[in-house]
């Protein structure tokens, strides 16, 4: 605990071995492939699989009429079609599937299948999507979820005022591993899947719905996940080749490629936000006000969480006695829209954090000042009412990332290095036209599942003596999508049962939920279950240990293998555990949450904050509108680093995802059509784009939660971003109410 | 059509392969060696690179009949015996590795990059990694790495014991004086099934 132990499927990784999703592969396999709509926005008139079905080599053509449960399913609201039924919404919409000997022989199918659309006009825009006449996409409207919060004063008066419009592209998760999965038909009738996921349980749960199956016949486990990011939340091949498998009595694996990738899941939600802010001379903030609008695309996925937090969060982690935020998710016939690490944090955050900066220039103070003014702290009230329960350094966060040391400047003489700056080694400029800036931001997010839902992890843990040697063996179904939680959680075990020897058990449906690997919530919420199960254990193995003994010994504990009496060892683990085996499953739940009010947003929403603070410099090529990120400093505080190596990985990966969001990576959209689905025109960092890092991670302990700990993943994505286009502003003196920041909003031209 | 060639040093070969079919799709679901990636099939990633004649090359990218009679060496094939190579080993130990999908990739690319220039400067470090993209690490800990796979090759140590050379990484405890450096000993690992 506290030790960065090495990963347990890390020599795998290395030398090839560790099997992916797309790496699965059985004798008489077949190969799954999906023929998506080309439009937004249609009728389907008909379908004709005939001349598809003809092909050599073709086992099964499969519409929404051979979906034998329910036809649609959803995270959190049923209305997504497992294959279109009349109507597609998005383009890339999944309308049927082929199963063949070879994928391209299905994709030579797949496109022989004849379908008729009648072509609507599609809505993409949201907010005309909310509020003027036009197509309703579902029978209840265009309105997927408004957060209303209202707090304090409705009709405060500042002395300072200041506003913004600001604008977030739409963001991929772009984890390399594409989606992908192997599909086996049972003799039961069921069908086991091996699948790349974030929540095998939900995934299971929607397959069953769709299925028509029991979860006793739909057992899923988890293959090996190449990143996830969010957009591993929803299904996305699980029930297309479930259905191939059964229908054909084979194996069926299905692999997207990267261009059905960007069709093959949801995406991070596009925003415009309006923002007033309010505050006294003093630099004290009066109000917030804030409209947000969330295109959620075609279907709901987890949009209403998202409008949740970005309502809830949506203002920062400043202390502000009047607020008045309404967060908008709508539908739309772009791509659908869903989880992305920051989950609605990460968007409201370029707004609150422009709008502070904004403020404390019309105040003649300095940004970082500003914040430290407002900022929240332990036992403050958070804008639903909420008091922040635990440690909420947000100002020494900040301090300390101002205090850290700057870069050089660069040298006016002398040739420079043109791998330092804007446009590299294409030799754009040798320092002419480049002007460097500096700026701040801060984060706070969430951790865990929020607004009452019941979150929790199930963990299975099993003491017993094999080939002589005392182990343990731990089973969760918890998703390792590469964060380091199989290393999480055999430090756990090793530390509570003082044994070296730890097995990790495949990840499936066999065990209890394990809740999602998203929120930043498993180290919280599944390490909460590892370390109860293993107390569980624990008490009995001490007590069949007293028992061998002969006596009561109240302070015996279990240390590197051995049974410890105060200085006194009194013998090997093994030896005392002798042929018994403990074996127990704790199903853990953090302290409740609550819905908050529908009128006012108040209420206890939220188990835990994370909090995050990062500064940017960057050099500006103001000719052509490049940009250099030269340095990008974070502070984070983690409550307790459980494996500190792992926790740096999260904010280095962290906070280059917020990099390109603010630089670089957008799907464009067009006429609700996807204008870059591949890695050749969406841009995401390399390592020439990343700067080093000074990172600073400060332990201060949450008392609710396991080890004192504070979820990690998230808040590096939130303040890196709005940081770095802080920079770009300091630079420049321009406004850039809009991310990603392209070249010409630099340029002007 | 049927392929001969050399992987990692065995002579192979794959029947009824498709004209089409890239030389990363015969390694993977024809001749067993997956562990070079598909991640973006297009060349622009990096996770499928492999040795092709000695030179670096996008396995995606070569269509299967070029790799007829020709010397293919993948990430399986750079661990001969199961006795990791120096890269290798430091991308476990920076903790370089994450999901892990872009690693194959970015392994034999450093392997490459030590093998040609034995004292990569942090710039030429980038530059030789330009190509392969990896989404998780924010790439800090695969420069760690590459630095430590370097210093290790050209005899010159490596990491201090606390498993990190970066100084600007620091875990501060409030509640405990001083300051301690990020990355501590490795513990024990464990089997992992």
């Amino acid at each position: 605990m506290g030790s960065s132990a090495g990963r347990p499927d890390g020599t795998p990784k290395v030398t090839g071995e560790f099997v992916y999703s797309s790496d699965l592969w059985l004798d008489g396999m077949i190969w799954g492939v999906t023929l998506r709509s080309p439009h937004p926005y249609a009728r389907i008139r008909s379908i004709d699989p005939g001349e598809a079905l003809a092909m050599p080599g073709v086992w099964a053509v499969l519409t929404q009429e051979d979906v034998p449960g329910d036809k649609v399913y959803g995270l959190e609201i049923s209305d997504q079609p497992v294959l279109a039924v009349d109507v597609v919404r998005y383009q890339g919409e999944p309308v049927a599937l082929v199963a063949a000997d070879h994928p391209e022989i299905a994709r030579q199918a797949a496109k022989r299948i004849r379908v008729d659309y009648e072509v609507y006009q599609p809505v993409t825009d949201a907010r005309e999507a909310l509020f003027e006449e036009g197509a309703k996409l579902h029978p209840q409207g265009n309105l997927v979820r408004h957060l209303k919060l209202r707090k304090g004063d409705p009709e405060p008066v500042a002395d300072v005022v200041v506003t913004g419009e600001y604008q977030v592209g739409m963001q991929d998760q772009a984890f390399l591993g594409p989606e992908s999965g192997l599909a086996v038909p049972s003799e039961d009738g069921g069908v086991e899947l091996y699948v790349a996921t974030q929540w095998l349980h939900v995934d299971q749960r929607q397959i069953c719905s769709a299925l028509g199956l029991p979860p006793d016949m739909v057992r899923l486990t988890l293959a090996g996940v190449g990143g996830a990011f969010g957009g591993r939340e929803d299904l996305s091949m699980h029930v297309h080749a479930c259905l191939l498998a059964l229908r054909t009595g084979k194996p069926v694996k299905m692999v997207y490629n990267r261009e059905e990738s960007f069709f093959g899941h949801v995406h991070r939600h596009p925003a415009l936000m309006r923002f007033e802010h309010g505050a006294n001379r003093d630099g004290r903030l009066v109000y917030v006000k804030a409209q947000i609008y969330l295109d959620g695309g075609a279907y709901a996925s987890s949009t209403p969480a998202v409008v949740g937090n970005a309502g809830t969060m949506g203002i920062g982690p400043y202390v502000v006695p009047n607020v008045q935020v309404d967060a908008y998710g709508a539908y739309t016939n772009n791509p659908p829209c869903g989880a992305m690490r920051g989950f609605g944090s990460v968007q409201a955050a370029f707004a609150h954090e422009a709008q502070m900066d904004k403020l404390a220039s019309a105040l003649g103070l300095d940004p970082v000042e500003l914040r430290c003014r407002n900022a929240m702290t332990q036992g403050a009230e958070a804008p639903t009412g909420q008091v922040i329960d635990s440690p909420a350094p947000v100002e020494e966060l900040l301090r300390r990332v101002q205090a850290m040391p700057l870069p050089p400047p660069r040298s006016p003489d002398g040739e420079p290095d043109l791998r330092d700056l804007p446009g590299g080694v294409a030799n754009t400029t040798h320092g002419e036209g480049v002007v460097r800036g500096v700026g701040y931001a801060v984060a706070y997010k969430n951790v865990g599942f929020s607004e009452g839902f019941d979150d929790y992890s199930t963990a299975r843990v099993r003491l017993e003596v094999l080939s002589g040697q005392a182990t343990a063996t731990v089973h969760t179904a918890s998703a390792e999508v590469g964060q380091g939680l199989v290393t999480v959680e055999q430090q756990i075990v090793r530390t509570e049962l003082g044994v070296d020897q730890v097995i990790s058990a495949p990840k499936d449906t066999q065990v209890g939920s394990g809740g999602s690997s998203s929120a930043s919530r498993q180290t919280y919420v599944t390490g909460g279950a590892v370390k109860a199960a293993c107390e569980q254990v624990r008490e009995r193995a001490l007590a069949v240990i007293q028992r061998r003994l002969g006596c009561t010994m109240p302070d015996l504990r279990l240390e590197g293998g051995k049974v410890v009496s105060g200085e006194d060892i009194l013998g090997g683990l093994s030896d005392l555990l002798g042929d018994e085996i403990i074996d127990e499953t704790v199903e853990w739940r953090h302290r409740p949450t609550e819905a908050v009010d529908p009128e006012t947003g108040q209420g206890f929403a939220h188990v835990q904050y994370a909090f995050a603070a990062h500064r940017a410099v960057v050099d500006v090529d103001t000719e052509l509108g490049l940009v250099k990120v030269v340095a990008l400093d974070c502070v984070q505080d983690v409550g307790k680093a459980i494996n500190p190596q792992a926790v740096l990985g999260q904010i280095q990966g962290g906070s280059a995802q917020g990099l390109g969001l603010a630089v670089m990576e957008e799907i464009q959209i067009s006429g609700g059509k996807i204008r870059n689905p591949s890695f050749t025109d969406y841009l995401i960092p390399t390592i020439l784009d990343m700067p080093p890092m000074r990172i600073e991670v400060l332990e201060y302990p949450d008392p609710h939660a396991p080890y004192g700990l504070r979820g990690v993943g998230e808040p590096p994505t939130i303040s890196s971003g709005p940081a770095i286009v802080a920079a770009i502003r300091a630079a420049t003196g321009l406004a850039l109410n809009q991310v990603p920041v392209r070249p010409e909003h630099i340029t002007g031209t | 059509m049927r392929i001969t060639c050399t992987i990692n040093g065995q002579q192979q070969q794959a029947d009824d392969v498709w004209e089409g079919e890239s030389l990363l799709y015969v390694l993977r679901e024809r001749l067993g060696f997956p562990g070079s990636k598909n991640a973006c099939e297009q060349g622009e990633c990096g996770s499928c690179t492999v040795y092709l004649d000695g030179v670096l090359a996008c396995a995606c990218l070569v269509a299967a009949g070029q790799a007829q009679g020709r010397d293919v060496r993948t990430i399986e094939g750079l661990a001969p015996g199961g006795e990791l190579s120096a890269v290798q080993r430091a991308f476990l130990e920076a903790g370089a590795v994450q999901c892990g999908f872009c690693t194959p990739g970015l392994l034999v690319a450093a392997h490459d990059l030590i093998e040609r220039q034995p004292e990569p400067s942090d710039a030429e470090i980038r530059e030789a990694l330009a190509g392969n993209l990896c989404r998780c690490t924010g790439y800090e800990k695969i420069m760690e790495a590459v630095r430590l796979a370097a210093a290790r090759r050209s005899g010159a140590g490596g990491l201090p014991d606390d498993g990190t050379d970066h100084p600007h990484q620091v875990i501060t405890r409030p509640d405990h004086p001083g300051i301690q450096r990020g990355g501590q000993q490795r513990g024990p690992a464990g089997r992992h099934t």
